[in-house]
């Protein structure tokens, strides 16, 4: 499988789907709309010729420069990436996906951004998407069982967004 | 329900509601901090729901924070049961983010370790699930044997359990003299060791009972969720990164004579130099996956063994450690390693500075400890701790 001819046979299917690709990164990448998320990984694992049955890892990148002076000069505008890492046990061959989101719903500070669940997909998508969930704030629409998996229930906020600020207390417990 | 008005009905009520059993946190079969929720009919689970989390100490967060090197002390505390092998992920994964190559010897040196490491590993993997299926002797064995691996290692790098030895750009330090011949001494004396192990547990017809078709998964549920190692190679899926992973992994074990331990037809590699799989036993039950395990220690030895041959001609220098504060190139890299539990996969997104933008761990152990749930479905009480301790989980590692 060469990314190449991936790329445009994904764009044949999906069209405007398909919004962007990077073939010069070391481990290539082909960007998805959110929107068109599930499609494309059902297509991905049930095409013979992709057979990407193995999903090694989703999680997402936070990206926002909580400095002012790096953000004046940053290259991107804050956002959200999730990233899908896929291979096949047939062919051997691995694939990374991505999807941009914002890093809010309709940049509303505290409604989370959403993207559809791909659990049903790859089980193993399941507890992966709770940690994503968990760490970075991200729904899962349709996902069985959204619920933090590394945090307590009850935690506040998502730790690995960049302007994440730790509590000075949990339950009596003395932070920083 | 019956009242306590009458004792003599008491005791033949037999009591059909279901019932939620804790397990854990601080269960000993549980191999950690893990919590298992258990909803039980009588004996019978019905469901089980695993809560994680308790060992949670923000590595990937740490990460961010910290350059690549820092970063390695955290690595020995994901697995640390098998320190050597977590720093050989994340050393990996930045070297092919800055398209470093190891000098020959490094590389030679690095499977010598991470084998070693390896066979450390799965000895307290045996021993913990003797102790979890209720027989102490064979968890003293494996740790005598253990404690040797880990006087070598602090003869390599001073540390017992938290090695940081194995580093991006090669190792701290090369192996001490004399080091390589007690290695071999050891692995002379283990081999023979491993037989008595198989007669301990392998062929020990209770633990055959408590294990043989119980907990079997099939090759597509464990595709499905994202297992690896033993776990994926015991349900029969011929898949080792040590063959099948990506060129900077694989090019480690160049030249190297090995074959994946899985079952092929009825078969595993070499098995008539091992104890018959008892016909009690199911493909992908827990008596394979700890049979993957025992071969896969024998495997080992053999590995050692010819990586100390080509170390000990190889020429030239074991690497030089990268500098602590070396910027990383632009980009972004995803890199698995066949560590004993399974894949181990880091995720490194850089923006030209020296501390990466996103450090992220994919942990072996959390994708099969997932399948927890499926494989308890409708088994004996006494089975989950069979089946967890089949799975060989290590909470650090989860928790990260």
């Amino acid at each position: 499988m060469s990314e190449p001819t991936l790329v445009d046979q994904l764009k044949q299917k999906f069209g405007a789907a398909i919004t962007g690709s990077n073939l010069e990164n070391v481990d290539p990448w082909i960007e998805v709309a959110p929107e068109s998320i599930v499609a494309v990984c059902k297509y991905l694992r049930d095409e013979p010729s992709l057979a990407f049955d193995y999903c090694n890892s989703v999680t997402a990148v936070d990206y926002l420069h909580t400095d002012e002076k790096k953000a004046a000069k940053s290259e991107w505008q804050p956002h959200l990436e999730v990233v899908y890492h896929l291979f096949s046990m047939q062919h051997k061959h691995s694939l990374v996906l991505k999807a941009m989101l914002t890093r809010w719903k309709d940049d509303e500070v505290g409604e989370l951004p959403e993207i559809d669940s791909v659990a049903h997909v790859w089980r193993t998508a399941d507890w992966h998407e709770r940690e994503c969930y968990d760490l970075f704030g991200i729904h899962f629409i349709g996902h069985p069982n959204l619920r933090r998996i590394l945090c307590p229930e009850d935690w506040v906020g998502h730790p690995l967004r960049k302007d994440y600020e730790m509590p000075l207390e949990y339950h009596g417990i003395r932070g920083r | 329900m019956s009242t306590v008005d009458d004792p003599r009905t008491i005791e033949f009520d037999v009591r059909t509601d279901e019932m939620l059993v804790n397990m854990g946190p601080q269960h000993p079969s549980t191999h950690g901090v893990l919590r298992l929720v258990l909803r039980t009919d009588g004996e019978i689970v019905s469901e089980v729901t695993p809560h994680l989390g308790y060992l949670h100490r923000c590595a990937e967060k740490i990460g961010e924070n910290l350059t690549p090197r820092q970063f390695i002390p955290y690595t020995d505390r994901m697995d640390y049961l098998a320190g050597m092998n977590m720093n050989l992920g994340w050393a990996l994964a930045i070297e092919k983010l800055m398209k470093y190559e190891p000098p020959e010897k490094g590389r030679h040196l690095r499977v010598i370790i991470s084998e070693m490491g390896r066979i450390a590993s799965h000895l307290v993997g045996m021993g913990a699930y003797g102790l979890d299926l209720g027989t102490f002797s064979p968890f003293l064995y494996a740790f005598r044997e253990r404690e040797r691996i880990l006087d070598l290692f602090e003869e390599v790098c001073g540390a017992r359990l938290t090695y940081s030895y194995l580093t991006v750009g090669g190792a701290t330090a090369d192996l001490p003299p004399g080091w390589v011949e007690k290695c071999e001494a050891f692995l002379t004396q283990l081999e023979p060791i491993i037989v008595e192990y198989h007669t301990l547990l392998t062929t020990n017809s209770i633990f055959i009972k408590r294990t043989a078709g119980i907990g079997v998964m099939s090759a597509a549920t464990a595709i499905d969720y994202g297992t690896s190692g033993p776990v994926l190679r015991g349900s029969g899926v011929d898949h080792d990164l040590r063959r099948d992973g990506e060129e900077i992994y694989t090019a480690m074990y160049d030249g190297y004579a090995f074959e994946v331990i899985v079952e092929k037809n009825g078969h595993y590699p070499k098995d008539h130099q091992y104890p018959a799989v008892p016909k009690e036993a199911i493909l992908g039950d827990c008596w394979h996956r700890f049979y993957v395990r025992m071969l896969e220690v024998m495997q080992s030895i053999d590995l050692v063994r010819q990586a100390i041959d080509r170390y000990s001609t190889a020429t030239g220098n074991y690497g030089e450690p990268m500098k602590l504060n070396q910027k990383l190139p632009k980009g972004e890299v995803y890199l698995e390693t066949e560590a004993p539990r399974g894949q181990m996969g880091f995720y490194i997104v850089s923006n030209g500075e020296a501390i990466p933008w996103r450090a992220r761990a994919r942990s072996s152990s959390f994708c099969n400890l997932s399948v927890t749930s499926e494989l308890c479905r409708d088994c004996l009480i006494a089975d989950v701790p069979a089946i967890v301790g089949s799975l060989d989980i290590v909470m650090g590692e989860i928790d990260r």
